[in-house]
């Protein structure tokens, strides 16, 4: 996905003069080509990730599309007043892409993971949020938020379902079943197919949290039992599902990464596993919530 | 009209008839940049070639208020109703409420990261004569934000950006060595001036030079705490 990202937003800065990308040091190397062609909208302001969105802020006040990047952690959570207050309260926007989604850079550890990037920008209003589960769908999502101004978050990951699909900015089914309504975001599909494996659930996906399709979850939703999984903090979505049913019976799982800081390394899969996130932990909390 | 014309607008807003206009730290740099300097006018809002004024220390900003009104940029009428729940005016600015304002502040720290990213997208536009004015608070400097942006500026010579500090000694460690000097070593051209003195204030915004960044830091009366 951080390949496609890069190619993808050199070849926006290529086409159109609107776009700038700003840095903090984080995937500079590889915009060297970009920034050598186009130094005045290939912007690495150093280690610096206060001022790089304080920047974003002002080429989008004189009328720019900019994009900003670095690891989730940085990106988000490290200068999470500027995306308020330079970005949101200006009344302008902004494209956001992250890399090192919640445990992907869990070798490093948890300085280095930010499983609370969505719910953070999930406090800002107005915000699209796109969680891509493929690198296929990494370049449609960059190049349609490039076509307007309007402040969208770009959740990138090293985990990767085996399917791009084109039309999951909605909840799309995959997988229909009776007993429950399972909404997988972006990279959860691949460990939530596998554990919905013969249960009689209808599985539905998408790349998009945010707006979240409330339409299509109501549609869906008929048996009232509705599981939302998610690949970054447990129950991000909870509210949005609780509203878009309030004027049903319904019972709600929202599934996610913990709040714990586990203090430990190892691989993401290591901490899927910890999370409850891994296909046999999630079949066990599904079942368990069926019964 | 000089800047003893902006006492009445200055009481309007404060009620106060005690305070002189002196009591305004910021008073006579804004009127110098609204008077002298700054290429802005009420009726072209939106000209993409104006210059850009930042007041990055937004707190108190009835100084800049007045000076607003004065100039035309918005009705005086607005001046009576000071951080009323329908005003436009409220004890910190809001780009998206007052005419002429260009950002929304009142955190500290902001204003000079977004003055940089300005520069950056003016030039990035071709927009060459344009230049960007940043006024900030000598304690405003204590948040690191402010320094990403000096280290950055300098480092990269951008010099279609001005930073004035208000400088009334409020920080609360101070600045040893002066503020000039937190700017010179990052490559600004830095002049310190009397923050009362019009012809002053002028002369150094003036002397902004090619391929760096221009700091004035203006001295005004301690503040009393």
């Amino acid at each position: 996905m951080r390949q496609t990202f890069i190619d993808t937003a050199t070849a926006l800065i290529d086409a159109d003069p609107r776009t700038a990308l700003v840095l903090a040091d984080i995937s500079a190397a590889a915009f060297e080509p970009a920034a050598l062609k186009h130094p005045d909208r290939v912007l690495n302001v150093g280690i610096r990730e206060q001022l790089m969105i304080g920047v974003a802020g002002g080429l989008a006040l004189t009328g720019l599309r900019p994009i900003a990047h670095s690891y989730a952690t940085f990106l988000v959570d490290r200068a999470y007043e500027q995306i308020k207050l330079d970005l949101a309260h200006q009344g302008v926007g902004a494209i956001l892409v992250s890399v090192g989604a919640s445990y992907d850079g869990s070798s490093a550890g948890y300085t280095h993971m930010s499983p609370m990037d969505v719910q953070l920008i999930d406090t800002l209003p107005g915000w699209t949020v796109h969680v891509p589960g493929h690198p296929g769908e990494v370049a449609p999502l960059l190049t349609a938020a490039t076509a307007h101004d309007d402040p969208v978050y770009l959740r990138l990951s090293t985990q990767t379902n085996d399917i791009a699909y084109a039309d999951a900015a909605l909840l799309r089914p995959v997988r229909h079943g009776s007993k429950a309504l399972v909404v997988a975001v972006g990279p959860m599909l691949a460990p939530v197919l596998a554990a919905t494996r013969g249960l009689d659930v209808t599985v539905a996906y998408t790349h998009t949290p945010r707006p979240f399709d409330t339409t299509g979850l109501r549609e869906l939703a008929t048996s009232g039992n509705v599981a939302v999984i998610e690949p970054y903090l447990a129950g991000t979505s909870a509210h949005v599902i609780s509203e878009a049913l309030v004027d049903r019976p319904h019972r709600l799982l929202s599934l996610g990464v913990s709040r714990r800081d586990l203090h430990a390394y190892g691989t993401p899969a290591d901490h899927a596993h910890r999370h409850g996130l891994d296909p046999a932990t999630l079949h066990t909390s599904l079942t368990t919530w069926l019964r | 009209m000089t800047v003893m014309d902006v006492e009445p607008l200055l009481r309007r807003l404060t009620g106060d008839e005690k305070h002189a206009p002196s009591a305004f730290s910021t008073l006579d740099v804004l009127w110098v940049l609204y008077d002298r300097v700054l290429r802005v006018d009420p009726r072209r809002l939106d000209d993409p070639d104006r210059d850009r004024f930042l007041l990055s220390k937004g707190h108190g900003p009835a100084a800049y208020y007045a000076v607003l009104a004065a100039k035309g940029f918005l009705p005086p009428d607005w001046l009576d109703d000071l951080g009323g729940a329908d005003s436009p005016l409220g004890h910190h600015p809001d780009r998206l409420r007052v005419p002429g304002v260009e950002i929304s502040s009142g955190s500290l720290g902001h204003g000079l990261g977004l003055g940089v990213g300005t520069a950056l997208g003016l030039r990035a536009q071709g927009r060459l004569e344009p230049r960007v004015y940043v006024l900030l608070g000598d304690a405003e400097l204590d948040e690191g934000s402010n320094h990403e942006a000096i280290a950055y500026a300098g480092a990269t010579g951008l010099d279609t950006i001005t930073a004035v500090v208000i400088d009334n000694r409020s920080a609360s460690h101070g600045w040893p060595g002066g503020i000039a000097s937190r700017f010179a070593v990052h490559g600004w051209t830095a002049v310190t001036v009397d923050g009362r003195d019009h012809d002053a204030v002028e002369a150094g915004l003036r002397q902004a030079a090619d391929g760096a960044p221009h700091v004035v830091v203006a001295v005004v009366e301690t503040k009393e705490i």
